[in-house]
């Protein structure tokens, strides 16, 4: 069967190896194409030049939609649809509506920021991840290198710049 | 790279690695079930069929099976209500409120906390459930769904309704904070494994594939849940006072309710998170990971809780009297000397008295002491809602209605079986899933282990 992808995988034990290896292998000209971990490494999203979230404008949307869907429900229903006096107040007692418009405010703001973090993250039940080491989630961290993206450069040096870097083990891998 | 103090107590004992936190925590996972976990799990699911004839007799028959009365229309349903929600507090403090204030010792108990939070929660909803007579039409006086009357929607203005919102919410985001955690150590077992184990792990993993991309997401995922979730703490205590503090019932109308609950219910949790920690890590050989140094703070959270309820009982005993409202007081004063001064006195002494026991270093540090303690605050607090509750009630205005509440055989099995019910999803939980968060654990080894402050 005809391979599509090709990788070159660094394993590295300690954390703060790889985060100076990640500086090494990047300026050096390879382009990475992830790292994987067994825990979140602190700082390593500077490292490779990730840019930071947008999660939390996901949440702050969904929570803002919270807040106006329960206020809005709750007039309707309390002030306009079926009004009635309760213990002698207004009808749209605004203080009596605060608490439902947290909760559903906080409701929202989460399931809606989970939501897009399992769509962006494609977590899903029958998802098959690629997995370039079954030991990323036990205590190894691996970096993955696309030959294809790298075409530059030779293999054999890619390697020898992983393995200069502090990489305990270089490998291939191929994901049919 | 992190910096942490050397005179810090490390966090992780006995020189771990990082396959070690996997090995020691997924083995328990993989080994099957043995001879204790099987009496255990079968001890529990017993007392949860005994208890649901109860349950059954009670939907069956109707409420009339409790020992409420015209007098006492609320006792040991709400007192069981409110004291399992109270209990259900520490996971989600432990790992929404500890994570904002960068409290890294929380990483080896918020697995467990959290589960034991989602469990008792689901044991609270038990009782308005069950409360409600007819639960199968419960939905429509819950929710506000359209119906045939109007609609004739649900009132926003009751606390009880709130109440519905306040729990349901709180359930629902700590579960999802607790499914997120567990996803990376899922796909550790996953990988670990092989055949039906890895299809099933496999699944319950999401695909989880370790790039730093999906850890960066992860992380801000679960700091704005931890933002969110802290209000909400301390939300569904205080909209659980407010099912008392709003009304007009004298001991019950008071402002102090709100904080005055929400210190009680860390007090109580964190009680019951030390009950369940101290035998799970016994039994799986943790004392690594949940360290004397765990415990020892665990007890600094219940010395600071439970001197904040002992001073609201003070307070609000002070503000009855100097109130100068004769029904305010008299409420007061019949609590400590009336009928009922048995649960009162039981209530301080548990919950005022004992706790400060934990000044001491050697008490606060030794294991057995914390392990009794720990039960002792629990039947504490469960004393403290009969008092609020019961006591306020059975002295009516008039006093030819005054009353007991003497409870059923059927109040008894409602209360066991949601115990059955607790333990029965425990024992799973540790024998299902990963106790010990390993990847929140091993993000914290580098710095934080034992091997580090040589």
């Amino acid at each position: 069967m005809e391979r599509d992808t090709h990788f070159v995988t660094g394993v590295y034990e300690d954390e703060d190896v790889l985060l100076q290896a990640i500086t090494k292998v990047r300026s050096s000209g390879i382009k990475i194409h992830e790292v994987y971990s067994p825990y979140p490494v602190h700082g390593i999203d500077d490292y490779l030049g990730y840019k930071r979230s947008k999660l939390p404008i996901a949440a702050f949307l969904f929570g803002l939609l919270g807040t106006t869907l329960a206020l809005t429900m709750q007039f309707y229903m309390m002030k306009f649809d079926w009004p009635m006096i309760i213990g002698g107040k207004d009808y749209g007692a605004f203080p009596d509506f605060i608490p439902v418009t947290f909760e559903l405010t906080v409701l929202l703001a989460s399931f809606g920021m989970v939501g897009v973090f399992m769509v962006s993250t494609n977590l899903k039940p029958w998802a098959q991840p690629r997995i370039f080491d079954l030991r990323i989630t036990d205590d190894k961290h691996v970096m993955a290198i696309d030959i294809a993206n790298n075409s530059a450069m030779e293999l054999a040096k890619i390697e020898e710049i992983l393995k200069s870097s502090g990489a305990s083990e270089v490998n291939k891998k191929s994901f049919e | 790279m992190q910096v942490t103090s050397s005179v810090r107590e490390p966090l992780v004992t006995g020189g771990k690695t990082y396959h070690d936190v996997t090995h020691d925590v997924s083995r328990h996972v993989e080994a099957k079930p043995n001879i204790r976990w099987f009496l255990a799990f079968l001890t529990s699911a017993g007392v949860l069929a005994l208890g649901s004839i109860a349950v059954v007799a009670t939907v069956w028959e109707g409420i009339g099976m409790w020992g409420l009365n015209k007098t006492v229309g609320w006792a040991w349903d709400i007192t069981n209500f409110v004291w399992w929600v109270g209990i259900g507090h520490a996971g989600t403090l432990i790992s929404a409120v500890l994570l904002l204030f960068r409290q890294k010792w929380r990483t080896s108990i918020n697995r467990a906390a959290e589960a034991m939070t989602i469990f008792a929660v689901i044991c609270a909803a038990m009782f308005p459930v069950l409360h409600m007579g007819r639960p199968w039409l419960g939905a429509y006086w819950a929710l506000p769904l359209p119906n045939v009357f109007g609609s004739l929607w649900v009132n926003f203005n009751s606390p009880l309704l709130w109440d519905v919102f306040a729990i349901s919410t709180y359930f629902s985001v700590s579960l999802v904070f607790w499914y997120i955690g567990l996803i990376p150590d899922f796909a550790t077992i996953r990988d670990r494994a092989t055949g039906l184990r890895k299809i099933i792990y496999g699944a319950l993993s999401f695909g989880w594939d370790g790039a730093a991309k999906s850890w960066s997401r992860y992380e801000s995922v679960s700091l704005i849940l931890a933002g969110l979730a802290t209000p909400l703490v301390l939300s569904v205590h205080t909209i659980v006072s407010f099912d008392f503090a709003t009304s007009v019932i004298p001991g019950w109308h008071t402002t102090i309710f709100p904080p005055y609950f929400v210190a009680g219910a860390i007090f109580s949790g964190f009680a019951m998170v030390l009950t369940l920690m101290i035998v799970t890590r016994k039994v799986y050989k943790l004392e690594d990971y949940i360290t004397m140094g765990h415990i020892e703070l665990m007890n600094i959270v219940i010395i600071i809780t439970g001197s904040i309820v002992g001073i609201a009982y003070i307070t609000e005993f002070f503000i009855a009297w100097y109130s100068g409202v004769e029904a305010e007081q008299y409420a007061f004063i019949n609590r400590a000397t009336g009928p009922y001064w048995w649960a009162y006195w039981s209530m301080m002494t548990c919950n005022v008295i004992s706790p400060q026991l934990f000044w001491f270093k050697k008490i606060r540090t030794s294991i057995v002491a914390t392990f009794a303690l720990s039960i002792v605050v629990n039947i504490g607090m469960w004393f403290e809602r009969f008092v609020i509750i019961v006591t306020s009630l059975h002295r009516d205005y008039l006093p030819s209605s005054w009353a007991m509440f003497y409870p059923t055989w059927a109040d008894v099995g409602v209360y066991l079986f949601t115990f059955g019910l607790f333990f029965t999803l425990f024992f799973l939980f540790a024998k299902f899933f990963p106790v010990i968060n390993m990847a929140e654990v091993k993000s914290v080894l580098k710095s934080s282990s034992d091997k580090v402050h040589k």
